[in-house]
Protein backbone atom coordinates (compact mmCIF):
# COMPACT_ATOMS: atom_id res chain seq x y z
CA UNK A 1 0.00 0.00 0.00
CA UNK A 2 1.70 3.30 -1.26
CA UNK A 3 2.09 5.90 1.59
CA UNK A 4 2.96 8.83 -0.07
CA UNK A 5 0.88 11.21 -0.76
CA UNK A 6 0.54 13.36 -4.39
CA UNK A 7 1.28 16.79 -2.00
CA UNK A 8 4.58 15.46 -1.20
CA UNK A 9 4.94 14.27 -4.42
CA UNK A 10 4.48 18.03 -5.67
CA UNK A 11 6.68 19.19 -3.46
CA UNK A 12 9.83 16.55 -4.30
CA UNK A 13 9.34 17.28 -7.66
CA UNK A 14 9.06 20.95 -7.54
CA UNK A 15 12.42 20.97 -5.24
CA UNK A 16 14.15 18.97 -7.76
CA UNK A 17 13.57 21.42 -10.77
CA UNK A 18 13.60 24.45 -8.77
CA UNK A 19 17.53 23.97 -8.01
CA UNK A 20 18.31 24.94 -11.50
CA UNK A 21 15.48 27.39 -12.18
CA UNK A 22 15.16 30.05 -10.00
CA UNK A 23 12.43 31.57 -11.80
CA UNK A 24 9.77 28.79 -10.28
CA UNK A 25 8.05 30.09 -7.32
CA UNK A 26 5.68 28.47 -4.68
CA UNK A 27 2.98 30.48 -2.92
CA UNK A 28 1.04 29.03 0.01
CA UNK A 29 -1.79 30.71 1.79
CA UNK A 30 -0.80 29.29 5.48
CA UNK A 31 -1.07 25.94 3.98
CA UNK A 32 2.43 25.36 3.60
CA UNK A 33 2.19 22.15 6.22
CA UNK A 34 -1.40 20.90 5.03
CA UNK A 35 0.71 20.94 1.05
CA UNK A 36 3.83 19.50 2.64
CA UNK A 37 5.91 22.13 0.98
CA UNK A 38 8.02 22.71 3.96
CA UNK A 39 10.63 20.80 2.56
CA UNK A 40 10.43 23.09 -0.46
CA UNK A 41 10.05 26.67 2.29
CA UNK A 42 13.36 25.82 3.24
CA UNK A 43 15.22 24.52 1.13
CA UNK A 44 14.42 27.41 -1.30
CA UNK A 45 13.48 30.22 1.03
CA UNK A 46 14.18 33.09 -1.99
CA UNK A 47 11.44 31.29 -4.51
CA UNK A 48 8.94 30.71 -1.49
CA UNK A 49 5.78 33.34 -0.76
CA UNK A 50 3.74 33.26 1.54
CA UNK A 51 0.50 35.34 1.79
CA UNK A 52 -1.60 34.42 4.70
CA UNK A 53 -4.98 33.19 4.60
CA UNK A 54 -6.01 35.54 1.48
CA UNK A 55 -7.20 33.38 -1.57
CA UNK A 56 -7.70 36.53 -3.81
CA UNK A 57 -4.42 38.13 -2.81
CA UNK A 58 -2.56 35.03 -3.68
CA UNK A 59 -4.25 34.69 -7.52
CA UNK A 60 -3.64 38.41 -8.34
CA UNK A 61 0.34 38.25 -6.77
CA UNK A 62 0.98 34.83 -8.62
CA UNK A 63 -0.61 36.66 -12.42
CA UNK A 64 1.72 39.55 -11.33
CA UNK A 65 4.75 37.40 -10.86
CA UNK A 66 4.06 35.73 -13.76
CA UNK A 67 3.71 38.54 -15.89
CA UNK A 68 7.40 39.46 -14.98
CA UNK A 69 8.56 35.93 -15.98
CA UNK A 70 8.02 33.73 -12.98
CA UNK A 71 6.65 30.52 -12.75
CA UNK A 72 4.19 30.30 -9.32
CA UNK A 73 2.87 27.58 -8.50
CA UNK A 74 0.67 27.93 -6.10
CA UNK A 75 -0.28 25.40 -3.31
CA UNK A 76 -3.71 26.36 -1.65
CA UNK A 77 -7.16 24.15 -0.32
CA UNK A 78 -8.82 23.38 -3.46
CA UNK A 79 -12.19 23.98 -1.82
CA UNK A 80 -11.22 27.87 -1.34
CA UNK A 81 -9.05 28.25 -4.42
CA UNK A 82 -11.13 27.21 -6.31
CA UNK A 83 -14.05 29.34 -4.77
CA UNK A 84 -12.99 32.31 -3.40
CA UNK A 85 -10.56 33.78 -6.17
CA UNK A 86 -12.68 32.65 -8.73
CA UNK A 87 -12.77 35.60 -10.36
CA UNK A 88 -9.19 36.39 -9.94
CA UNK A 89 -9.04 33.00 -11.69
CA UNK A 90 -10.95 33.73 -14.59
CA UNK A 91 -9.73 37.48 -15.11
CA UNK A 92 -5.72 37.48 -14.00
CA UNK A 93 -5.07 34.25 -14.95
CA UNK A 94 -6.92 32.79 -17.93
CA UNK A 95 -8.54 36.03 -19.39
CA UNK A 96 -4.83 37.48 -18.88
CA UNK A 97 -3.31 34.53 -19.98
CA UNK A 98 -0.74 34.45 -17.22
CA UNK A 99 1.50 31.23 -16.76
CA UNK A 100 -0.08 30.20 -13.74
CA UNK A 101 -0.19 26.84 -12.14
CA UNK A 102 -3.02 26.35 -9.52
CA UNK A 103 -2.90 23.63 -7.14
CA UNK A 104 -5.92 22.48 -5.37
CA UNK A 105 -4.69 20.27 -2.68
CA UNK A 106 -6.86 18.44 -0.35
CA UNK A 107 -9.59 18.02 -2.88
CA UNK A 108 -12.83 16.41 -3.47
CA UNK A 109 -13.80 15.42 -0.11
CA UNK A 110 -10.75 14.82 1.45
CA UNK A 111 -11.58 16.55 4.82
CA UNK A 112 -14.20 14.33 5.34
CA UNK A 113 -15.99 15.24 8.16
CA UNK A 114 -14.75 18.83 8.09
CA UNK A 115 -17.91 19.28 6.14
CA UNK A 116 -19.18 21.14 3.02
CA UNK A 117 -17.27 24.36 3.40
CA UNK A 118 -14.20 22.20 2.99
CA UNK A 119 -15.01 19.93 -0.04
CA UNK A 120 -14.60 20.97 -3.35
CA UNK A 121 -16.99 19.00 -5.61
CA UNK A 122 -17.83 21.78 -7.73
CA UNK A 123 -14.31 22.88 -8.82
CA UNK A 124 -14.26 20.52 -12.23
CA UNK A 125 -17.52 22.46 -13.25
CA UNK A 126 -16.18 26.16 -12.43
CA UNK A 127 -12.55 25.76 -14.05
CA UNK A 128 -13.75 24.03 -16.73
CA UNK A 129 -15.88 26.61 -18.51
CA UNK A 130 -13.47 29.16 -17.99
CA UNK A 131 -12.23 30.04 -21.61
CA UNK A 132 -7.86 29.16 -21.41
CA UNK A 133 -8.27 26.88 -18.25
CA UNK A 134 -6.27 23.80 -18.47
CA UNK A 135 -7.45 21.42 -16.05
CA UNK A 136 -6.13 18.22 -14.30
CA UNK A 137 -6.64 15.40 -11.85
CA UNK A 138 -3.79 12.88 -11.38
CA UNK A 139 -4.48 9.77 -10.40
CA UNK A 140 -1.56 8.22 -8.37
CA UNK A 141 1.95 9.78 -7.33
CA UNK A 142 3.71 8.76 -10.72
CA UNK A 143 1.07 10.14 -12.69
CA UNK A 144 1.78 13.73 -10.30
CA UNK A 145 5.45 13.64 -10.60
CA UNK A 146 4.64 13.32 -14.37
CA UNK A 147 2.48 16.18 -14.44
CA UNK A 148 4.60 18.21 -12.74
CA UNK A 149 6.93 18.12 -15.08
CA UNK A 150 4.84 18.50 -17.96
CA UNK A 151 3.60 21.58 -16.49
CA UNK A 152 7.04 22.91 -16.66
CA UNK A 153 7.51 21.90 -20.01
CA UNK A 154 4.34 24.32 -21.28
CA UNK A 155 3.08 27.69 -20.35
CA UNK A 156 -0.44 28.92 -19.43
CA UNK A 157 -3.03 28.53 -17.09
CA UNK A 158 -3.66 25.74 -15.12
CA UNK A 159 -5.98 24.01 -12.42
CA UNK A 160 -4.41 20.76 -10.82
CA UNK A 161 -6.64 19.15 -8.01
CA UNK A 162 -4.80 16.80 -5.95
CA UNK A 163 -6.43 14.99 -2.84
CA UNK A 164 -5.29 14.80 0.94
CA UNK A 165 -4.38 11.08 1.38
CA UNK A 166 -1.98 9.00 -0.49
CA UNK A 167 -3.91 6.97 -3.15
CA UNK A 168 -2.81 3.58 -4.12
CA UNK A 169 -0.63 3.07 -7.30
CA UNK A 170 -2.71 2.93 -11.02
CA UNK A 171 1.16 2.75 -12.44
CA UNK A 172 3.67 0.69 -11.60
CA UNK A 173 6.67 3.48 -11.97
CA UNK A 174 7.00 6.88 -13.89
CA UNK A 175 7.76 4.54 -17.18
CA UNK A 176 4.59 5.21 -19.19
CA UNK A 177 3.16 7.82 -21.81
CA UNK A 178 2.07 11.03 -20.60
CA UNK A 179 1.11 14.09 -22.18
CA UNK A 180 -1.58 16.60 -21.11
CA UNK A 181 -4.84 16.38 -22.92
CA UNK A 182 -4.58 12.95 -24.10
CA UNK A 183 -6.61 10.16 -22.30
CA UNK A 184 -4.50 6.94 -21.05
CA UNK A 185 -6.50 3.78 -21.49
CA UNK A 186 -5.48 1.44 -18.72
CA UNK A 187 -7.49 -1.38 -19.46
CA UNK A 188 -8.56 -2.48 -22.94
CA UNK A 189 -12.18 -3.83 -23.34
CA UNK A 190 -15.74 -4.02 -25.48
CA UNK A 191 -18.03 -4.44 -23.27
CA UNK A 192 -18.09 -1.46 -21.87
CA UNK A 193 -16.07 1.78 -21.13
CA UNK A 194 -15.38 3.27 -17.58
CA UNK A 195 -13.67 6.76 -17.72
CA UNK A 196 -12.59 8.09 -14.28
CA UNK A 197 -9.44 10.40 -13.15
CA UNK A 198 -7.91 11.14 -10.03
CA UNK A 199 -8.53 9.52 -7.39
CA UNK A 200 -11.77 7.32 -8.69
CA UNK A 201 -9.07 5.94 -11.30
CA UNK A 202 -7.95 2.92 -9.31
CA UNK A 203 -11.49 1.92 -7.93
CA UNK A 204 -12.29 1.75 -12.20
CA UNK A 205 -9.01 -0.24 -12.69
CA UNK A 206 -9.64 -2.93 -9.92
CA UNK A 207 -13.42 -2.86 -11.56
CA UNK A 208 -12.12 -4.17 -15.10
CA UNK A 209 -9.99 -6.65 -13.43
CA UNK A 210 -12.12 -7.76 -11.16
CA UNK A 211 -14.71 -8.69 -13.79
CA UNK A 212 -12.47 -9.69 -16.54
CA UNK A 213 -11.27 -12.42 -13.80
CA UNK A 214 -14.71 -13.44 -12.46
CA UNK A 215 -17.36 -13.17 -15.44
CA UNK A 216 -15.00 -12.30 -18.55
CA UNK A 217 -16.01 -9.06 -19.00
CA UNK A 218 -13.87 -6.91 -20.42
CA UNK A 219 -14.18 -3.13 -19.65
CA UNK A 220 -11.57 -0.61 -21.28
CA UNK A 221 -10.64 1.89 -18.48
CA UNK A 222 -9.78 5.39 -19.72
CA UNK A 223 -8.02 7.74 -17.15
CA UNK A 224 -9.20 10.89 -18.26
CA UNK A 225 -6.53 13.02 -16.16
CA UNK A 226 -6.83 16.18 -18.39
CA UNK A 227 -10.50 17.63 -17.51
CA UNK A 228 -10.06 20.46 -20.49
CA UNK A 229 -8.57 19.85 -23.18
CA UNK A 230 -10.64 16.75 -23.50
CA UNK A 231 -9.40 13.73 -25.04
CA UNK A 232 -12.19 13.86 -27.17
CA UNK A 233 -10.93 11.12 -29.96
CA UNK A 234 -10.94 8.85 -27.09
CA UNK A 235 -14.54 9.36 -26.05
CA UNK A 236 -16.01 9.03 -29.07
CA UNK A 237 -13.62 5.76 -30.25
CA UNK A 238 -15.39 4.22 -26.56
CA UNK A 239 -18.75 5.13 -27.83
CA UNK A 240 -18.26 3.75 -31.00
CA UNK A 241 -17.04 0.52 -29.67
CA UNK A 242 -18.25 -0.33 -26.65
CA UNK A 243 -21.69 1.40 -26.71
CA UNK A 244 -22.05 2.43 -23.05
CA UNK A 245 -19.77 4.83 -20.79
CA UNK A 246 -19.81 4.85 -17.46
CA UNK A 247 -18.12 8.30 -15.37
CA UNK A 248 -16.97 7.93 -12.14
CA UNK A 249 -15.78 11.23 -10.45
CA UNK A 250 -15.16 12.44 -6.89
CA UNK A 251 -17.28 15.63 -8.25
CA UNK A 252 -20.95 16.40 -8.45
CA UNK A 253 -22.50 14.92 -10.65
CA UNK A 254 -23.53 18.22 -12.72
CA UNK A 255 -20.82 19.61 -14.99
CA UNK A 256 -17.75 17.08 -14.07
CA UNK A 257 -16.45 14.55 -15.79
CA UNK A 258 -19.78 13.05 -17.03
CA UNK A 259 -21.10 16.32 -18.50
CA UNK A 260 -18.15 16.74 -20.14
CA UNK A 261 -18.04 13.40 -21.47
CA UNK A 262 -21.99 14.19 -21.99
CA UNK A 263 -21.51 16.59 -24.36
CA UNK A 264 -18.84 14.74 -26.51
CA UNK A 265 -21.09 11.88 -26.84
CA UNK A 266 -23.89 13.77 -27.43
CA UNK A 267 -22.83 15.55 -30.00
CA UNK A 268 -20.92 12.82 -31.85
CA UNK A 269 -22.71 9.63 -31.12
CA UNK A 270 -25.06 9.60 -28.83
CA UNK A 271 -24.69 6.22 -26.41
CA UNK A 272 -25.58 5.85 -22.84
CA UNK A 273 -23.76 7.69 -20.28
CA UNK A 274 -23.89 6.49 -16.44
CA UNK A 275 -22.61 9.29 -14.78
CA UNK A 276 -21.59 8.26 -11.06
CA UNK A 277 -20.47 10.67 -8.31
CA UNK A 278 -21.69 13.19 -5.77
CA UNK A 279 -25.16 13.84 -5.93
CA UNK A 280 -26.60 17.85 -5.90
CA UNK A 281 -26.56 17.25 -1.74
CA UNK A 282 -24.93 17.83 0.83
CA UNK A 283 -22.30 15.26 1.89
CA UNK A 284 -22.81 12.73 4.09
CA UNK A 285 -19.91 13.00 7.05
CA UNK A 286 -17.40 10.38 6.99
CA UNK A 287 -13.85 9.70 5.74
CA UNK A 288 -13.08 9.67 2.22
CA UNK A 289 -13.47 6.15 1.37
CA UNK A 290 -16.80 6.30 3.57
CA UNK A 291 -18.34 8.81 1.21
CA UNK A 292 -17.05 6.82 -1.76
CA UNK A 293 -18.95 3.91 -0.57
CA UNK A 294 -22.18 5.46 0.63
CA UNK A 295 -22.23 7.13 -2.51
CA UNK A 296 -21.43 4.43 -5.01
CA UNK A 297 -17.43 5.50 -5.79
CA UNK A 298 -16.80 1.89 -5.26
CA UNK A 299 -15.88 -1.33 -7.45
CA UNK A 300 -19.24 -3.22 -5.47
CA UNK A 301 -21.14 0.04 -7.18
CA UNK A 302 -19.60 -0.54 -10.14
CA UNK A 303 -19.77 -4.06 -10.95
CA UNK A 304 -23.55 -3.90 -10.15
CA UNK A 305 -23.76 -0.96 -12.72
CA UNK A 306 -22.18 -2.46 -15.61
CA UNK A 307 -24.00 -6.59 -14.93
CA UNK A 308 -27.25 -4.76 -15.29
CA UNK A 309 -26.34 -2.63 -18.14
CA UNK A 310 -24.72 -5.69 -19.97
CA UNK A 311 -27.26 -7.85 -19.98
CA UNK A 312 -29.78 -4.87 -21.88
CA UNK A 313 -27.23 -4.70 -24.03
CA UNK B 1 8.64 67.72 -19.59
CA UNK B 2 8.17 70.39 -18.11
CA UNK B 3 4.84 71.27 -16.49
CA UNK B 4 3.16 73.77 -18.69
CA UNK B 5 3.89 71.18 -21.77
CA UNK B 6 2.43 68.38 -18.99
CA UNK B 7 -0.28 70.53 -18.69
CA UNK B 8 -0.61 70.76 -22.41
CA UNK B 9 -0.50 66.99 -22.96
CA UNK B 10 -3.26 66.30 -20.00
CA UNK B 11 -5.78 68.82 -21.96
CA UNK B 12 -5.07 67.30 -25.51
CA UNK B 13 -5.75 63.65 -23.90
CA UNK B 14 -8.91 65.23 -22.92
CA UNK B 15 -10.00 66.54 -25.89
CA UNK B 16 -9.43 62.28 -27.76
CA UNK B 17 -11.25 61.50 -24.62
CA UNK B 18 -14.20 63.14 -25.34
CA UNK B 19 -13.92 62.53 -29.08
CA UNK B 20 -13.04 58.64 -28.40
CA UNK B 21 -16.26 58.41 -26.11
CA UNK B 22 -18.68 60.73 -28.57
CA UNK B 23 -17.73 58.84 -31.57
CA UNK B 24 -18.36 55.43 -30.04
CA UNK B 25 -21.25 56.43 -28.23
CA UNK B 26 -19.81 54.89 -25.16
CA UNK B 27 -17.60 55.14 -22.32
CA UNK B 28 -16.56 56.29 -18.63
CA UNK B 29 -16.83 60.41 -18.97
CA UNK B 30 -16.27 61.29 -15.41
CA UNK B 31 -13.45 58.90 -14.12
CA UNK B 32 -11.16 59.22 -17.51
CA UNK B 33 -11.63 63.08 -17.06
CA UNK B 34 -10.60 62.81 -13.19
CA UNK B 35 -7.50 60.34 -14.14
CA UNK B 36 -6.13 62.38 -17.12
CA UNK B 37 -3.80 64.38 -15.75
CA UNK B 38 -2.51 61.65 -13.50
CA UNK B 39 -1.61 59.27 -15.81
CA UNK B 40 -0.39 61.83 -17.96
CA UNK B 41 1.96 62.93 -15.56
CA UNK B 42 3.15 58.97 -15.11
CA UNK B 43 3.54 57.96 -18.86
CA UNK B 44 5.07 61.48 -19.82
CA UNK B 45 7.35 62.37 -16.91
CA UNK B 46 7.67 59.24 -14.18
CA UNK B 47 7.48 55.95 -16.25
CA UNK B 48 10.59 54.59 -17.87
CA UNK B 49 8.55 53.05 -20.93
CA UNK B 50 9.07 53.02 -24.80
CA UNK B 51 6.41 51.86 -27.26
CA UNK B 52 9.34 51.04 -29.50
CA UNK B 53 10.34 48.25 -26.90
CA UNK B 54 7.34 47.59 -25.12
CA UNK B 55 8.35 44.39 -23.61
CA UNK B 56 11.43 45.80 -22.32
CA UNK B 57 12.02 43.21 -18.72
CA UNK B 58 13.24 46.46 -16.91
CA UNK B 59 10.33 49.12 -17.72
CA UNK B 60 8.06 50.31 -15.48
CA UNK B 61 4.38 48.64 -14.78
CA UNK B 62 0.88 50.59 -15.00
CA UNK B 63 -1.89 48.80 -13.98
CA UNK B 64 -4.92 50.68 -14.17
CA UNK B 65 -6.73 48.77 -11.12
CA UNK B 66 -9.99 51.34 -12.11
CA UNK B 67 -10.06 49.73 -15.67
CA UNK B 68 -13.47 51.80 -17.09
CA UNK B 69 -10.85 54.97 -17.12
CA UNK B 70 -9.95 52.75 -20.41
CA UNK B 71 -10.75 55.63 -22.75
CA UNK B 72 -7.39 58.03 -20.96
CA UNK B 73 -5.09 55.18 -21.41
CA UNK B 74 -6.11 54.35 -24.95
CA UNK B 75 -6.23 58.09 -25.72
CA UNK B 76 -2.58 58.17 -24.18
CA UNK B 77 -1.10 54.51 -25.30
CA UNK B 78 -2.29 55.85 -29.31
CA UNK B 79 -0.20 59.29 -28.50
CA UNK B 80 2.57 57.35 -27.06
CA UNK B 81 2.55 54.88 -30.80
CA UNK B 82 1.94 51.90 -29.04
CA UNK B 83 -0.77 51.28 -31.53
CA UNK B 84 -2.08 53.85 -34.69
CA UNK B 85 -3.62 56.52 -34.01
CA UNK B 86 -6.76 55.49 -36.82
CA UNK B 87 -7.39 52.59 -34.23
CA UNK B 88 -9.03 54.83 -31.91
CA UNK B 89 -11.96 54.87 -34.50
CA UNK B 90 -12.37 51.19 -34.06
CA UNK B 91 -13.22 51.66 -29.85
CA UNK B 92 -16.22 49.11 -28.85
CA UNK B 93 -16.69 48.07 -32.56
CA UNK B 94 -17.64 44.56 -32.95
CA UNK B 95 -14.51 42.92 -32.89
CA UNK B 96 -11.91 45.74 -31.75
CA UNK B 97 -8.81 44.84 -29.60
CA UNK B 98 -9.82 48.19 -28.16
CA UNK B 99 -12.68 47.53 -25.62
CA UNK B 100 -14.20 49.43 -22.44
CA UNK B 101 -11.40 48.04 -20.20
CA UNK B 102 -8.16 47.37 -20.55
CA UNK B 103 -6.85 44.43 -22.69
CA UNK B 104 -3.55 43.05 -22.81
CA UNK B 105 -3.27 41.51 -26.70
CA UNK B 106 -2.82 45.30 -27.32
CA UNK B 107 0.62 46.39 -26.94
CA UNK B 108 1.62 48.75 -23.54
CA UNK B 109 -1.04 47.09 -21.65
CA UNK B 110 0.49 44.72 -18.70
CA UNK B 111 -3.08 43.26 -17.12
CA UNK B 112 -6.59 42.26 -18.13
CA UNK B 113 -8.34 44.65 -15.83
CA UNK B 114 -12.09 45.84 -15.43
CA UNK B 115 -13.25 44.20 -12.39
CA UNK B 116 -13.06 46.24 -9.48
CA UNK B 117 -10.11 45.19 -6.39
CA UNK B 118 -7.53 43.51 -8.68
CA UNK B 119 -5.27 45.73 -9.30
CA UNK B 120 -3.29 45.89 -6.60
CA UNK B 121 -2.48 41.98 -5.90
CA UNK B 122 -1.48 41.67 -9.47
CA UNK B 123 1.07 44.73 -9.03
CA UNK B 124 2.41 43.23 -5.88
CA UNK B 125 3.35 40.48 -7.59
CA UNK B 126 5.18 42.55 -10.22
CA UNK B 127 6.78 44.48 -7.38
CA UNK B 128 7.95 41.47 -5.77
CA UNK B 129 9.48 39.75 -8.98
CA UNK B 130 11.10 43.00 -9.37
CA UNK B 131 12.82 42.37 -5.98
CA UNK B 132 13.44 39.17 -6.14
CA UNK B 133 15.34 39.51 -9.53
CA UNK B 134 17.00 42.96 -8.01
CA UNK B 135 15.41 45.16 -11.23
CA UNK B 136 15.32 48.45 -10.83
CA UNK B 137 11.54 48.96 -12.34
CA UNK B 138 8.88 50.63 -10.55
CA UNK B 139 4.95 49.54 -10.57
CA UNK B 140 2.18 52.25 -10.27
CA UNK B 141 -1.11 51.15 -9.92
CA UNK B 142 -4.59 53.60 -10.60
CA UNK B 143 -7.28 52.58 -8.26
CA UNK B 144 -10.66 54.36 -7.75
CA UNK B 145 -12.17 55.30 -4.62
CA UNK B 146 -15.99 53.57 -5.10
CA UNK B 147 -13.04 50.67 -5.47
CA UNK B 148 -11.91 51.05 -1.99
CA UNK B 149 -14.91 49.30 -1.14
CA UNK B 150 -13.25 45.61 -2.30
CA UNK B 151 -12.39 43.31 0.44
CA UNK B 152 -9.37 41.93 -2.37
CA UNK B 153 -7.77 45.17 -2.37
CA UNK B 154 -7.27 45.26 1.62
CA UNK B 155 -5.92 41.95 1.15
CA UNK B 156 -3.15 43.48 -1.22
CA UNK B 157 -2.66 46.36 1.05
CA UNK B 158 -1.34 43.72 3.78
CA UNK B 159 0.87 42.18 1.56
CA UNK B 160 2.35 45.21 -0.04
CA UNK B 161 3.55 46.20 3.66
CA UNK B 162 4.10 43.26 4.22
CA UNK B 163 7.30 42.76 1.71
CA UNK B 164 8.17 46.44 1.71
CA UNK B 165 7.41 46.65 -1.59
CA UNK B 166 8.87 50.37 -1.65
CA UNK B 167 8.86 49.73 -5.23
CA UNK B 168 5.26 50.14 -5.80
CA UNK B 169 2.75 53.22 -5.81
CA UNK B 170 -0.86 53.30 -5.24
CA UNK B 171 -2.86 56.00 -6.67
CA UNK B 172 -6.26 56.59 -5.70
CA UNK B 173 -8.35 58.79 -7.94
CA UNK B 174 -10.45 60.50 -4.95
CA UNK B 175 -12.74 62.12 -7.32
CA UNK B 176 -15.96 61.37 -4.47
CA UNK B 177 -18.23 59.78 -6.98
CA UNK B 178 -19.03 56.39 -7.60
CA UNK B 179 -22.13 55.47 -10.26
CA UNK B 180 -24.76 55.87 -7.49
CA UNK B 181 -23.76 59.34 -6.28
CA UNK B 182 -21.26 60.40 -3.18
CA UNK B 183 -18.47 57.58 -2.10
CA UNK B 184 -19.49 58.62 1.54
CA UNK B 185 -23.46 57.80 0.77
CA UNK B 186 -22.45 54.82 -0.88
CA UNK B 187 -20.00 53.49 1.97
CA UNK B 188 -18.01 55.70 3.27
CA UNK B 189 -14.62 56.04 3.41
CA UNK B 190 -13.11 58.30 5.41
CA UNK B 191 -10.71 58.77 7.14
CA UNK B 192 -9.10 57.13 3.96
CA UNK B 193 -5.42 58.31 4.72
CA UNK B 194 -5.35 57.11 8.00
CA UNK B 195 -7.08 53.63 7.05
CA UNK B 196 -4.02 53.16 4.47
CA UNK B 197 -1.34 54.81 7.14
CA UNK B 198 -2.41 52.01 9.70
CA UNK B 199 -1.42 48.93 7.28
CA UNK B 200 1.52 50.24 7.16
CA UNK B 201 1.76 52.12 3.88
CA UNK B 202 3.37 55.89 3.06
CA UNK B 203 0.40 58.09 2.20
CA UNK B 204 0.57 61.17 0.56
CA UNK B 205 -2.66 63.37 -0.18
CA UNK B 206 -2.23 65.54 -2.93
CA UNK B 207 -4.43 67.78 -5.78
CA UNK B 208 -4.77 65.42 -7.86
CA UNK B 209 -5.74 67.41 -10.93
CA UNK B 210 -2.57 69.86 -9.99
CA UNK B 211 0.38 68.71 -12.49
CA UNK B 212 3.22 69.98 -10.57
CA UNK B 213 2.05 68.55 -7.29
CA UNK B 214 1.73 65.31 -9.36
CA UNK B 215 5.24 65.25 -10.70
CA UNK B 216 6.87 66.22 -7.73
CA UNK B 217 5.12 63.84 -5.56
CA UNK B 218 5.87 60.87 -7.67
CA UNK B 219 9.37 62.03 -8.17
CA UNK B 220 9.89 62.27 -4.30
CA UNK B 221 8.31 58.62 -3.14
CA UNK B 222 11.19 56.99 -5.22
CA UNK B 223 13.33 57.74 -2.48
CA UNK B 224 10.99 56.11 0.12
CA UNK B 225 12.53 52.97 1.41
CA UNK B 226 11.13 49.79 3.06
CA UNK B 227 7.25 51.45 2.80
CA UNK B 228 4.70 51.22 -0.65
CA UNK B 229 3.43 54.66 -1.22
CA UNK B 230 -0.12 55.49 -1.76
CA UNK B 231 -0.62 58.35 -3.27
CA UNK B 232 -4.54 59.92 -2.31
CA UNK B 233 -5.15 62.06 -5.22
CA UNK B 234 -8.16 64.53 -4.47
CA UNK B 235 -9.56 65.16 -7.95
CA UNK B 236 -12.68 66.29 -9.73
CA UNK B 237 -14.97 63.77 -11.48
CA UNK B 238 -15.05 65.21 -15.21
CA UNK B 239 -12.31 67.57 -14.75
CA UNK B 240 -11.84 70.24 -17.54
CA UNK B 241 -15.48 70.03 -18.54
CA UNK B 242 -17.77 72.68 -16.74
CA UNK B 243 -21.52 70.63 -16.91
CA UNK B 244 -19.63 67.12 -16.75
CA UNK B 245 -17.28 68.51 -13.55
CA UNK B 246 -18.96 66.50 -10.68
CA UNK B 247 -21.86 65.46 -11.81
CA UNK B 248 -23.39 61.92 -10.64
CA UNK B 249 -24.61 60.81 -14.18
CA UNK B 250 -21.57 61.53 -15.53
CA UNK B 251 -20.16 58.52 -14.52
CA UNK B 252 -21.10 57.31 -18.03
CA UNK B 253 -22.72 59.70 -19.52
CA UNK B 254 -21.91 60.31 -23.71
CA UNK B 255 -22.31 63.78 -24.48
CA UNK B 256 -25.13 64.90 -27.26
CA UNK B 257 -23.64 66.89 -30.19
CA UNK B 258 -24.25 70.09 -27.91
CA UNK B 259 -22.79 68.91 -25.15
CA UNK B 260 -19.58 67.81 -27.53
CA UNK B 261 -19.21 70.66 -29.46
CA UNK B 262 -19.37 72.97 -26.05
CA UNK B 263 -16.84 70.48 -24.29
CA UNK B 264 -14.15 70.93 -26.92
CA UNK B 265 -14.85 74.49 -26.88
CA UNK B 266 -14.26 74.87 -23.32
CA UNK B 267 -11.27 72.70 -23.39
CA UNK B 268 -9.72 74.57 -26.81
CA UNK B 269 -10.03 77.80 -24.20
CA UNK B 270 -8.23 75.82 -20.95
CA UNK B 271 -5.15 75.01 -23.93
CA UNK B 272 -5.13 78.87 -24.19
CA UNK B 273 -5.03 79.52 -20.30
CA UNK B 274 -2.16 77.14 -20.15
CA UNK B 275 -0.51 79.26 -23.07
CA UNK B 276 -1.14 82.16 -21.00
Amino acid sequence: MNKIPNRKVVNDTLMKYAKNNSDIVVLTSDSRGSAMLGPFASAYPDQFIETGIAEQSIVGVSAGLASVGKIPFVASPACFLSMRSVEQIKVDVAYSNTNVKLIGISGGVSYGALGMSHHSVQDIAVMRAIPNMTVILPADRFETEKMVEALLDRTGPTYVRIGRNPVEDVYESTDFDYTIGKANELHSGNDITIIACGETVKIALDTALELKTEKNISVRVLNMHTLKPLDEAAIIKAAKETGHIITLEEHSIYGGLGGAVSEVTAKNHPVPVTVIGIPDETVITGTSKEVFNYYGISIKNLKSTILKNIKIK
Amino acid sequence: MEIRKLEKKANKIRKDIIKLIYHAKTGHTGGSLSSTDIMTALYYHVMKIDATNHEDPNRDRFVLSKGHSVEALWCILADKGFFPKEDLQTYSNFGSKLIGHPNNKVNGVEMNTGSLGHGLSVSNGMALAAKMDQKQFRVFTLMGDGEQAEGSLWEGAIFAAHYKLDNLVGIIDRNRLQISGSTEDVMGLDPLNEKWKSFGWSVVEINGNDMESLVKTFDECSTTKSKPTLIIANTTKGKGISFIENQTQWHHKVPTDSEYEQALAELEAGEEEINE
